[in-house]
């Protein structure tokens, strides 16, 4: 979950990479490692910024940049996607190599696990292996402790041939050690030894042969002449032609040179290096290196360091445990936000209210004209004050919880648990992690789905993200449960219920979402699952207090922002709408009028329908939207309590197959606009727009009309 | 001891050097990058509720793998 200002709403949308530089004196400083070693919280760290951490691989899908300041100086921090290898496999993979080898920065900060070293050193080899500008921090060395490996940081810095530094990356001195060790390396003006990959034989005598080529025409390149060789040797067309463009070189044009290297590959090939062995040598020259390397630097005080995590991943995976866990806790997780979110609830609307008043009565006082302060307070505020009041609490006290559970590193067992079920879907286990990302915020879950390799899983995942209720309609879910059934029960297992309640509407989503990944499966989307690779991280300890800031916080300017937004224009329509006459009535009496007879037959009514339709900006505004448009047509009334609104609701003919299928519908509608921009991006057309608006709509329409109507046979 | 199998067919704390990969493609490549070559020892850690998918732990890491995938490593116990 994406759960930042910067990676919900309309921020979610990735703009791709430009690197804003202050002044030409800026250096540009790539932070690369492997999927989950922390490169987002050094990041984060030395930025200020707030990019999102969590424990599980992926998090980080799209290039971010920030500024960090540091003795007068400016350096452009840039995270770019978590990576096994830069050897181009996958997307993300391509990402990170383009930027290290084409997007010009000064250093590349390769951030490594220090539980995990031997795995890391493949990038950092990788990594020296294209630009010598290279600082290795080993992060995580506190979890190492923890677990008795130890690594022996001046020894790793002496056979890298780099400097290195050991660090927690939590810790502000660690950071300011990576710092020094960048001015170092970018102080650095002769060529220092720097560890080098040892090829087979004969790759070593190509490249002994080009690389001096390479030198004579290409002199002064940010990028090796090794590195360079492997890709002509290599023949690799995309990469070739992505250096061709950045170094002004066409080298498939320079005849002596491709002679040279034809001439390698045939006798390469000879001797049975054919372009599939030249991967599986070069991989296993790299591992080889790392393992040799690991081998010099990192000491196991105890083989059994990983006991405790084992016992608890069988715990949560188990057959008999693992899935009663999960239902387990995400009960708990709503029952703490139902039972919680009241008391938060009446006092802000209490408090906004009042002020409501108080806005009135200034507004008097200083003799402004009735149309004008009625439009502002009464469309723009009162709309506002709703959104803060209804919506802010739920999300105030869920989006920690979950972020804790996520710290933790549970989301990827979720993912482990539910994989047999997405690949009897044909679709990919991962996309539970996209799902997860769905709870924050749909859009950032659809660009959560680059971490699915196969287009087909990833559309699937795409196309259903949106069954998950996002921040913004999850409040709506939790306001009905608490007005319409919460009460049923006696008091103090009414929260009980409702949170209940709301685990089978989750669930309910998460069932459309299987049989609708299976239902493309064998329509539009055919094929086999593909396969699956999925990282088990280590379980960390979460910053509770960290989190409980951090995601108030910035949710909380979040909601706000983006209330004014959405919220205050849809205030001001809906009060136009109210006040403009035509005929014998409002605007809005006409469209809720027109809407009606089609809504009835969902459980609806026009109102709650014109709220949808009204909501496409965002979800957050539908029930405030619905709420105007109840009291512009009747009476005010003073409001006291959050159950308060029910009467409101009650009185314009609210049963609780309304709440019902308001709820069903709010599970099952069309995208916001954001989410629908962020597809059209993501997919590159209309048409998978189009499907995933169509989707949703259609299958709650449907339920909301069997279930309206099969309520009324009952009844 | 020097019995081959495919990795899919350990069980919980059973471990083994690979001998062959025969996966090709974009999955061979995934795998050898994730430290999965001849050579590497592996031990089978993890299964989940349902026996697919695996975890194996390699060079340090925790990697969940599916059955099809799998029963492509070659090894020795």
């Amino acid at each position: 979950m994406g759960l930042t200002i910067g990676s919900v709403g309309s921020n979610a949308l990735d703009r791709g990479l430009i690197i804003e530089k202050l002044s030409d004196e800026d250096k540009v400083i790539a932070l690369a490692g492997n999927p989950n070693v922390g490169k987002s919280t050094v990041f984060n760290g030395l930025t200020g910024l707030r990019q999102h951490t969590g424990n599980w691989p992926g998090k980080t899908v799209t290039n971010a940049q920030g500024i960090h300041h540091r003795n007068g100086k400016n350096y452009i921090m840039v995270d770019i996607p978590g990576t096994y290898s830069l050897l181009a496999h996958s997307a993300e993979e391509e990402v990170a190599r383009d930027f290290i080898c084409f997007g010009d920065p000064d250093a590349v900060v390769v951030v490594c696990d220090a539980t995990c070293l031997e795995r890391n050193l493949n990038l950092v080899l990788q990594t020296i292996e294209i630009t010598k500008k290279v600082v290795v921090c080993v992060n995580l060395m506190d979890e190492a402790r923890k677990k008795g490996i130890h690594v022996d940081i001046e020894k790793l810095s002496q056979v890298l041939g780099v400097p290195t530094v050991g660090c927690v990356a939590r810790d502000k001195k660690a950071l300011s050690a990576i710092m020094d060790a960048v001015d170092r390396v970018l102080q650095e003006k002769e060529d220092t030894e720097h560890v080098t990959i040892g090829y087979p034989l004969l790759i070593e005598a190509a490249l002994e042969k080009i690389q001096p080529m390479l030198e004579a025409k290409i002199p002064d390149s940010k990028i090796s002449y090794r590195w360079m060789g492997l890709k002509l040797l290599e023949y690799d067309e995309k990469t070739i032609q992505a250096m061709a463009q950045y170094l002004q070189f066409d080298f498939l044009e320079d005849e002596e040179m491709m002679e040279v290297i034809h001439q390698r590959r045939d006798l390469l090939f000879q001797q049975g290096i054919g372009e599939n062995q030249w991967h599986d040598r070069i991989v296993s020259s790299i591992l080889d290196q790392a393992e040799a390397i690991a081998n010099q630097t990192v000491t196991y005080e105890n083989q059994h360091y990983h006991h405790r995590d084992r016992k608890i991943d069988r715990i949560l995976t188990s057959r008999s445990t693992g899935f009663p866990i999960m239902l387990g806790l995400l009960c708990i997780i709503f029952w703490i936000t139902i039972s919680g979110a009241n008391v938060p609830s009446s006092l802000l609307a209490g408090g906004l209210f009042w002020l409501e008043d108080r806005l009135v009565e200034l507004a008097l006082w200083a003799g402004v004209p009735t149309k004008l302060y009625e439009m502002l307070i009464f469309g723009v505020y009162r709309v506002l004050a709703w959104v803060i009041s209804v919506m802010l609490p739920p999300m105030a006290i869920f989006f920690p919880l979950f972020t804790l559970l996520e710290d933790l590193g549970y989301l990827p067992r979720v993912a482990f648990n539910l994989d047999k079920t997405f690949q009897r879907c044909c679709a990919c286990g991962k996309q539970a992690l996209t799902m997860a990302m769905g709870f924050g915020c749909n859009a950032a879950g659809i660009i959560g789905c680059r971490i699915i390799d196969s287009p087909r899983e990833r559309m699937i995942a795409i196309l259903t993200n949106n069954f998950v209720p996002c921040n913004g309609r999850f409040p709506t879910l939790i306001a009905i449960i608490t007005m319409f059934f919460a009460s049923a029960v006696a008091a103090p297992y009414g929260s009980v219920f409702a949170a209940l309640f709301l685990t089978f509407f989750v669930l309910l989503g998460i069932g459309a979402t299987f049989f609708v990944s299976a239902m493309l499966s064998k329509t539009i989307l055919k094929g086999h699952p593909s396969s699956f690779a999925l990282e088990l991280p280590p379980y960390r300890r979460p910053q509770v207090g960290k989190i409980l800031v951090h995601s108030i916080f910035d949710r909380t300017i979040f909601v706000l922002g983006r209330a004014i937004m959405a919220a205050a224009p849809a205030g001001l329509i809906i009060w136009l709408f109210a006040n403009t006459m035509v005929g014998e009535q409002s605007i809005l009496a006409h469209c809720n009028q027109f809407l009606d007879p089609f809504a009835r037959q969902l459980g609806l009514d026009g109102v709650i329908l014109f709220a949808f339709i009204l909501g496409l900006p965002a979800n957050e505004i539908v029930i405030p939207i619905m709420i105007m448009s109840y009291l512009a047509g009747g009476s005010l009334m003073e409001f006291e309590s959050i159950t308060q609104l029910k009467l409101v609701l009650l009185e314009n003919g609210w049963t609780w197959v309304t709440a019902v299928c308001t709820m069903l519908f709010s599970l099952m509608h069309w995208p916001c606009a954001t989410t629908c921009l962020t597809i059209r991006k993501e997919t590159g057309s209309f048409k998978w727009v189009a499907l995933s608006f169509l989707i949703p709509t259609v299958m709650g329409m449907a339920l909301c009309f069997l279930f309206s109507h099969g309520a009324r046979l009952f009844l | 001891m020097n019995k081959e199998c495919c990795m899919a067919s350990l069980t919980i704390g059973e471990s083994g050097i690979i001998k062959a990969l025969t996966a090709v493609g974009a999955m061979r490549r995934r795998l050898q990058d994730m430290g999965f070559i001849e050579g590497a020892k592996v031990e089978c850690i993890l299964k989940s509720p349902s026996g697919d998918p695996v975890a194996f732990c390699i060079r340090g890491a925790v990697i969940a793998l599916r059955r099809e995938d799998s029963e492509r490593i070659i090894i020795a116990m």
